[in-house]
């Protein structure tokens, strides 16, 4: 008899994907401005660094919340037994006021239609598990966030049907691909129970437009499935052409009330914007109601922690803090965007255009030896052993074209984005040289006095490939 | 098309049990000792209150915990950011040395064998989906906490197949119960992955000894299946001494380090109920297998604990003249309290199993039953919320074999609302037996019941469809 799950043992957490690898090489040489400065920069971790002194200064002036007091009294014995799944309601209220703050104040959000959840990541498997059966499937556009492959089929037994989107229109949604999709599923003998995209998208730092979330909306209205908003992002938009939530389209299309505003959900959290994700805080927001009570009953799987909802419903209430931390982090997000993409663009790599993110979508595809994945894993291997540089490989992001990759600015200093940027210009123009890239296969000699730095390090740890390959 | 899940539009998550819903009537009508005297007091809650004290004056001494300072400095920025499904290693550390000292330093706990939860309710699931696949089957004592239908349930689709346990030998797991639950699973056609216990164990507040222990190993062993103690509360031991946590069972039998059995044993463990904060979901799974432990780690990103609370919790923990103090004045303090509500049932003629542990009684109100049956368990349940104004749990809610059991929270209140707790129970109590005694006088009976009963019954009597004279 089989002594453990098929879940405990199989590896469809995904976990042995590039993605994590390329982690794993960073934390045994981790970049370090004094004590490691040849180290690996961790450029793969979505993490807004930005804002915290913000936040700090908040706590240094506002110390009662963190010190479990209200009005100089403690209320430590309250927070310390309070673990009501419907979650502190002063906490649900502000939160829902931050959210329509985010979104221009153009929709409103009921608290009684939220759910508190440990993290974005328990709330997306939470309405997996409300919203379809195993073995059911949702359409998912690509490239998406690889930990979807983890979060949302792992222990639901829920199937994603890649919705194909390519760079010939910026990785849009078209109606043709989500009838691609939709029809693939059925081949697969697949039920769909919905959509699930991620606005502002990860991994491309775009919002999504009016024109893709009314397709989106006729799609799941002719379809009759749900469509899940994951907007985790929302905070990090910082230009033009600005976010627009799925709720907000909702309703100029008057469909308040009507059934498809019941099948649209969407998901929060507070570590990207306000850049907490230690603090675990997450939410669901849908307006259907079973969905509500069933996810509140689910979220005693991952329940917040009282002390931190307490605290933060300190800080989210302090409105005049609110309007200036989000002003000021998209300004900051914007300006280390920019230096970002001015820094790829000497180095002859553009960025997809974007307005929002904690990273750059960006396109190598110049400099892959040939229009594959193997070669698109070959570049990350020389970009994150030989560069030193960890950056997510668009294929860990099921991206249907190679050479793509993700590249976050916003957990690090400027001194730091500086010195990998300069790593990545000085790379390019020896990769160039060297006529790695397909588009320059001449002076062999340089080749191979150039190659044994790169092929006796990469070597060790490539067995399969033979020098001369590369 | 069904829009949502079967596991969204069910009642499997079991809150419809009467477990529930005394609790909520308790919501509608909850007592207060001045702005709601006659309202119903809840003792159906495992809460420990009784030492927040020393919690609150450890905090008052220790600001920088809170304010998320090291040394002075800040350590805002390294706590937001830490999500680390391994958790925070100091904090695993300063866990496995408490558990250590809760079980008198008799048995060592390796910190890499820890994964750390948002709570034990995400432990037992995580533990679950770990073990079982859907349609497997884990044997369970009876009687059993409520919240096991949802927690191992609900979402892993593992069925729990009761081992009954009875009165007439104090509610022990026997050999007899536990062969007859795994030929129950077998009819089934279930396939039996493990053993769940509670130790020491809700509802009856009873650790299990020796001998139940060296059983349970026996049957693992024989049927190469797991064990899963989920030691919750392990901190409310009165008496050290007399609680035997499953890895000592183990190690006292001196079975080989290598033999299979290790791999199988699995314990559960959170802060909820010793230091009383279940606020701040901290829990945790202990196991010897690798793979479990690697597995459970990554389950723990659907529910990790807040590193702010981890924070904290490292440094009260690390304070090692306060948990020693903290957990001898609170095993003191819930002997007493316990033995308050032992003394004051028994005085209205209403006996306890004798406990040694926890938060609650199991109480014998067998003999105020109308009739030996769950019906009239439940009548009997009814009236206790309604007409005595005391949310308590019946035995049926935690699938009691027997009928007229209750489970009676002590700790969750203080000492003068359980006085009058108990004060309500005596009277009830008389004027049942009053009743009955004098089954011939109707007349009088019905006018001293209204008499007696009238003060319960009038600001009550909307949520009672019952006629006075069926009580």
């Amino acid at each position: 008899m089989r002594h453990l799950s098929t879940k405990a043992t199989c590896n469809s957490h995904g976990q042995d994907s590039s993605y994590f690898l390329g982690w794993e090489e960073y934390e045994k040489n981790p970049y370090d401005e004094v004590q490691n400065p040849k180290g690996i920069i961790q450029m793969g971790l979505a993490e807004n660094q930005l804002s915290f002194d913000l936040l700090e200064s908040w706590l240094e002036k506002n110390p009662e919340p963190a010190g479990f007091k209200r009005d100089g009294k403690s209320i430590f014995r309250e927070l310390a037994l309070f673990q009501d799944y419907h979650g502190l309601p002063a906490f649900k209220k502000a939160l829902v006021e931050f959210m329509a703050e985010i979104r221009g104040n153009r929709v409103s959000f009921d608290p009684n239609h939220m759910v508190l959840t440990a993290g974005a990541t328990s709330a997306n498997e939470t309405l997996m598990f409300c919203l379809a059966e195993p073995g059911e499937a949702f359409l998912l556009p690509t490239p998406y966030y690889p930990g979807f492959d983890r979060d949302l089929k792992w222990r639901t037994g829920v199937e994603i049907v890649p919705i194909h989107c390519t760079s010939s229109n910026d990785f849009q949604i078209t109606e043709t691909a989500l009838e691609a999709a939709y029809h693939e599923a059925q081949q697969r003998n697949l039920r769909v129970k919905g959509v699930l995209v991620t606005n502002p998208s990860n991994p491309l730092g775009t919002t999504l437009s009016r024109s893709e979330l009314n397709l989106l909306i006729s799609f799941i209205t002719t379809k009759g499935i749900h469509l899940i908003s994951d907007e985790i992002y929302s905070g990090t938009v910082f230009s033009s052409p600005g976010f627009v939530s799925v709720m907000e389209v909702l309703k100029d299309r008057n469909c308040d009330e009507t059934e498809v505003w019941d099948r649209v959900h969407i998901v929060n959290s507070l570590s990207k914007d306000l850049g907490l994700p230690g603090f675990r805080v997450g939410a669901i927001y849908s307006n259907d109601d079973m969905v509500v009570a069933a996810a509140t009953k689910m979220s005693s799987f991952g329940l917040m922690s009282s002390q931190t909802q307490y605290l933060l419903s300190a800080l989210l209430s302090d409105k005049k803090f609110t309007k200036n931390y989000i002003s000021e982090n998209q300004k900051r997000l914007k300006k280390r965007q920019n230096m970002l993409v001015m820094g790829l663009k000497k180095a002859g790599i553009s960025c997809l255009k974007s307005n929002a993110g904690l990273f750059c979508w960006v396109n190598m595809r110049h400099l892959l030896r040939s229009d594959t994945f193997e070669a698109e894993m070959e570049l990350w291997k020389k970009i994150v052993y030989d560069v030193r540089l960890n950056i997510s490989p668009g294929s860990s992001c099921h991206c249907t074209e190679p050479g793509w990759f993700r590249v976050c600015f916003a957990n690090m200093t400027e001194e730091t984005l500086d010195l990998a940027i300069q790593r990545l210009k000085d790379f390019v123009v020896e990769h160039t040289a060297n006529g790695h890239s397909k588009s320059n296969n001449s002076s062999k000699n340089s080749k191979r006095k150039l190659l044994p730095k790169w092929v006796l390090r990469l070597s060790s740890r490539d067995r399969d490939h033979e020098p001369d390959e590369r | 098309m069904q829009m949502l899940s079967r596991k969204a539009a069910c009642d499997s998550h079991g809150q419809d049990s009467s477990y529930f819903l005394g609790w909520q009537e308790y919501e509608k009508n909850p007592y207060n000792e001045v702005l709601n005297p006659n309202g119903i007091i809840q003792m159906g809650l495992a809460e420990n209150q009784l030492s927040f004290d020393l919690a609150e004056s450890w905090l008052a001494n220790n600001p920088d915990a809170l304010g998320l300072k090291r040394d002075g400095k800040s350590v805002f920025k390294e706590l937001a950011l830490f999500q680390d499904y391994h958790g925070m290693p100091t904090f695993k550390n300063e866990l496995v040395e408490f558990m250590a000292k809760l079980r008198g330093y008799k048995v060592e706990f390796d910190p890499k064998k820890l994964v750390l939860v948002a709570g034990s309710t995400s432990a037992n699931e995580s533990l679950m989906f770990c073990l079982a696949e859907p349609g497997e089957a884990f044997l369970l004592p009876t009687p059993y906490y409520p919240g096991f239908d949802r927690d191992l349930k609900w979402r892993t689709e593992v069925e729990i197949v009761p081992i009954h346990c009875s009165s007439s030998n104090g509610f022990k797991i026997t050999g007899c119960a536990l062969e007859d639950a795994y030929e129950q699973a077998k009819k089934l056609n279930l396939n039996v992955k493990g053993v769940l216990v509670t130790n020491p164990s809700n509802p009856l507040g009873t650790t299990m000894d020796r001998d139940e222990l060296n059983l349970l190993i026996d049957f693992a062993i024989t049927k190469k299946i797991h064990i899963v103690s989920d030691e919750i509360y392990s901190g409310t031991v009165f008496d050290s001494t007399s609680f035997v946590s499953i890895i000592e069972a183990v190690t006292d039998r001196n079975i080989d380090d290598t033999h299979e059995l290790w791999n199988r044993i699995h314990m559960v463990y959170s802060l909820s109920k010793d230091l009383g904060l279940p606020g701040f979901r901290v829990g945790m799974i202990y196991s010897n297998d690798e793979t479990v432990v690697a597995a459970a780690t990554k389950m723990s990103s659907f529910g990790l604990v807040s590193s702010q609370t981890q924070f904290l919790l490292t440094n009260m923990l690390s304070d090692n003249k306060f948990t020693s103090k903290y957990i001898e004045e609170n095993r003191k303090r819930l002997k007493s309290r316990k033995e308050m509500l032992v003394s004051g049932l028994s005085g209205a003629g209403i006996e306890c199993l004798n406990s040694n542990a926890c938060l609650f009684c199991w109480v014998d109100m067998r003999h105020l039953l109308s009739s030996d049956t769950f019906e009239a368990e439940k009548e009997l349940s009814k009236r206790i919320l309604f007409e005595v104004g005391l949310n308590i749990s019946p035995g049926s809610s935690c699938h009691c074999s027997e009928p007229g059991w209750f489970r009676i929270c002590f700790a969750n209140m203080s000492q003068e609302t359980l006085k009058i707790a108990i004060t309500r129970i005596k009277d009830f109590v008389e004027s049942i037996t009053f009743s009955r005694e004098n089954c011939n006088h109707q007349l009088t009976v019905l006018d001293s019941r209204r008499r007696l009963v009238s003060k319960w019954v009038l600001p009550l009597s909307p949520y009672d469809n019952n006629e006075p004279a069926d009580r």
